[in-house]
């Protein structure tokens, strides 16, 4: 997983509470079982008009925001269906952060394990920085903007694992012993759970 | 020190602390349906990575399933029985368990998990699907995850997350007549958000809840996840154990002290407490764009987001009650339980639908709901009113690029939500209890169902 260091790029504003991830990937735009290939669907009903024309008023279509690599959103971001397509599509777009005052849990989860920002600032400050050149450091977990520097929170382990992109399944491997003499003293605990 | 009983079954299944302070929590089940699972196998087998334990790992087609009578694996959508044929074949290697299409056990996940006792109070099950919180209405900690968090869990028996906070939402007092666990849900979302119960685990409480029937519990978790909750859980109790007994993966006794630990403690702390009198609860409906867009079905529609209103085509200040309709849903894992399918039948009983209605469906929870329903003569109630009777499946829940209606069609749905084309491009969705669904159907426009009185 590339890892997540620092970034400098425009802010795209896509300033609507609950962005639903219906709205970022429709389901009609995962077409096979694989992971590739989902850019082009990536917010396909607001992105084109009929027949994949470019919807003139969508952000992503303003030459400004072309090929955005942050999106600044409203609210409870990435809200509904648990679809990891949506951070798949917005990754293969070129996306590596969204700043927003809230994002659902699962799409947050998500994003981190695809080495996508999850960011979190109040919704004015959000709102004040759409639309501009924004640079973040997550070591540091500061976003700069203009003559402005605010501290964002991030859970740890999430900063960890994007800075360094790490793999969650390569790292809990380490943890193997641990888990396997709890997994055994469990069978003894609660045997119902073992089938 | 006084618990709650989301961080007891934490508690329970840490099997060790990372030193950033996040927790490799053991899972106890995890779910896969065919729009996913298929795509979490393949990876893991790609990276040499072996399920760890498949005898708790279990699969069904549920997603993109076709519902019409006599199917194969054919489906509506262009493309979809790849992920069917994928999903078979994946999980065969995988040595798991599947429900697959002709299954008399097949139906949607989070309906056959705790008919077939999957699902069990104070376990960990997840799925990669956001309704797994459903499930939380049996006393388990059951959350929806991403794909590589289902990979992550099979090949390491293991997640790991930061604990997460709690709410308590406890509904005081009870129901009135006609209103269900779906209004409670939309009630609660209404007054404090989509984004209210953000990240938290929601442990739903109090004597309206109690009185609740499982399936009906499950219909209220099932919405956590439209109010932003990791998850929801309701302490077990003797419905549930009663619920749960005889099924075919539960154990044979729920006698072990173990099960009497169950609940929260007297004193328990949660990060957050919302109260909500029940009785003040009416049947609801969406007005717009999003569950938290939910008003009285008998109320007037607020003033709200400029494009929410242009997408749904009801400006601010209009009654809800006579908007014509053209589209009637009852499906989903919300709302197609036996228990559900019962009441919409007793208001369908001796009614049609109006004839404006293009499409009016019935789409049974799992097939041993529909077995059951039958059995009971549901389905001809159902097909005498004009519905359709359907086999099991998530159905017009969503659109896949299968079946639909053209745009700007109104819908009016048993389901859990209203995006913007989530039932197609251009469809109009709003979201209400069963009942509201066939008054609606009967007269062609929203209805309300206390004006309707059951049939015997």
């Amino acid at each position: 997983m590339t890892p997540f260091t620092t970034l400098s790029a425009v802010a795209a504003p896509l300033m609507f509470d609950n962005v639903d991830t219906d709205a970022i990937i429709p389901s009609r735009e995962m077409k096979s079982t694989g992971r590739t290939g989902l850019a082009e669907g990536l917010f396909a009903g607001w992105r084109y008009v009929e027949g994949r024309v470019p919807n003139p008023d969508f952000v992503l279509n303003r030459p400004e925001y072309a090929g955005a690599r942050i999106i600044a959103g409203g609210a409870n971001f990435g809200c509904g269906s648990s679809r990891e397509h949506a951070v798949w599509a917005l990754a293969e777009y070129g996306v590596r952060c969204i700043i927003a005052p809230g994002f659902a849990p699962i799409f947050a989860a998500n994003c981190i394990r695809n080495g996508l920002l999850p960011l979190v600032l109040p919704r004015d400050v959000v709102e004040s920085i759409a639309g501009r050149e924004v640079h973040i450091d997550l070591a540091a977990q500061t976003l700069t903007c203009g003559k402005q520097t605010y501290s964002f929170p991030i859970e740890a382990e999430a900063r960890d694992m994007l800075l360094e992109g790490l793999d969650a399944i390569d790292l809990t491997l380490k943890s193997r012993p641990a888990i396997a003499a709890w997994t055994d003293a469990d069978r003894v605990a609660r045997p119902w759970i073992y089938l | 020190m006084a618990r709650t009983l989301a961080d007891k079954i934490w508690d329970a299944h840490v099997t060790a602390t990372t030193p950033a302070g996040s927790d490799l929590v053991a899972i106890d089940r995890v779910f896969l349906h065919e729009r996913t699972g298929a795509s979490a196998l393949k990876n893991m087998a790609a990276a040499g990575r072996p399920v760890v334990d498949p005898a708790r790992v279990f699969a069904v087609m549920d997603h993109i399933v076709d519902t019409r009578p006599g199917r194969g694996d054919q489906t509506l959508m262009q493309g979809g029985q790849a992920f069917i044929t994928e999903t078979r074949a994946a999980a065969m290697a995988a040595g798991i368990t599947l429900f697959d299409v002709t299954d008399p056990d097949q139906g949607i996940t989070h309906v056959i998990s705790p008919e077939l006792g999957i699902v069990l109070p104070g376990c960990t099950l997840v799925a990669p699907d956001s309704h797994t919180c459903t499930q939380g209405a049996l006393g388990a900690l059951a959350w929806g995850i991403g794909s590589s968090e289902a990979e992550h869990a099979m090949a390491t028996g293991v997640l790991r997350l930061p604990r997460p906070k709690t709410m308590l939402v406890r509904f005081d007092g009870a129901l009135r007549p006609g209103v269900t666990a779906k209004d409670m849900a939309l009630a609660l979302i209404a007054a404090h958000g989509a984004g209210g119960g953000a990240g938290h685990v929601v442990e739903f409480a109090g004597s309206a809840v109690l009185a609740l029937d499982i399936e009906a519990r499950m219909t209220l978790c099932n919405m956590a996840t439209e109010f932003a909750a990791m998850a929801a859980i309701i302490a077990p109790d003797e419905k549930t154990y009663a619920y749960l007994t005889g099924r075919r993966y539960a154990p044979a006794a729920f006698d072990a002290p173990y099960w009497a630990c169950l609940h929260s403690d007297e004193g328990a702390q949660f990060d957050r407490t919302i109260v909500i009198d029940a009785s003040a609860i009416t049947p609801m409906i969406t007005w717009g764009t999003s569950p938290e867009h939910a008003i009285p079905v008998d109320g007037v529609v607020p003033g709200g987001p400029a494009r929410a209103h242009d997408y749904i085509g009801l400006a601010a200040g209009a009654a809800i009650l006579g908007t014509p309709i053209d589209v009637a849903f009852i499906g989903s894992c919300t709302n197609a339980r036996l228990s559900d399918l019962r009441r919409a039948a007793a208001l369908a009983k001796g009614r049609h639908i109006a004839p404006s209605i293009q499409k009016a469906l019935v789409v049974p929870g799992s097939s041993a709901v529909k077995r059951a329903a039958e059995a009971e003569g549901l389905d001809k109630i159902f097909e005498a009113a004009g519905f359709e009777w359907r086999m099991s499946g998530c159905s017009l829940c969503f659109f896949a690029g299968g079946e639909s209606f053209p745009a700007g069609s109104r819908s009016i749905s048993s389901t859990n939500r209203n995006f913007e084309g989530r039932q197609g491009p251009g469809i109009r969705t709003h979201i209400a209890s069963p009942e509201v669904v066939v008054a609606s159907a009967i007269a062609g426009a929203i209805a309300d169902p206390r004006d309707l009185e059951p049939q015997a």
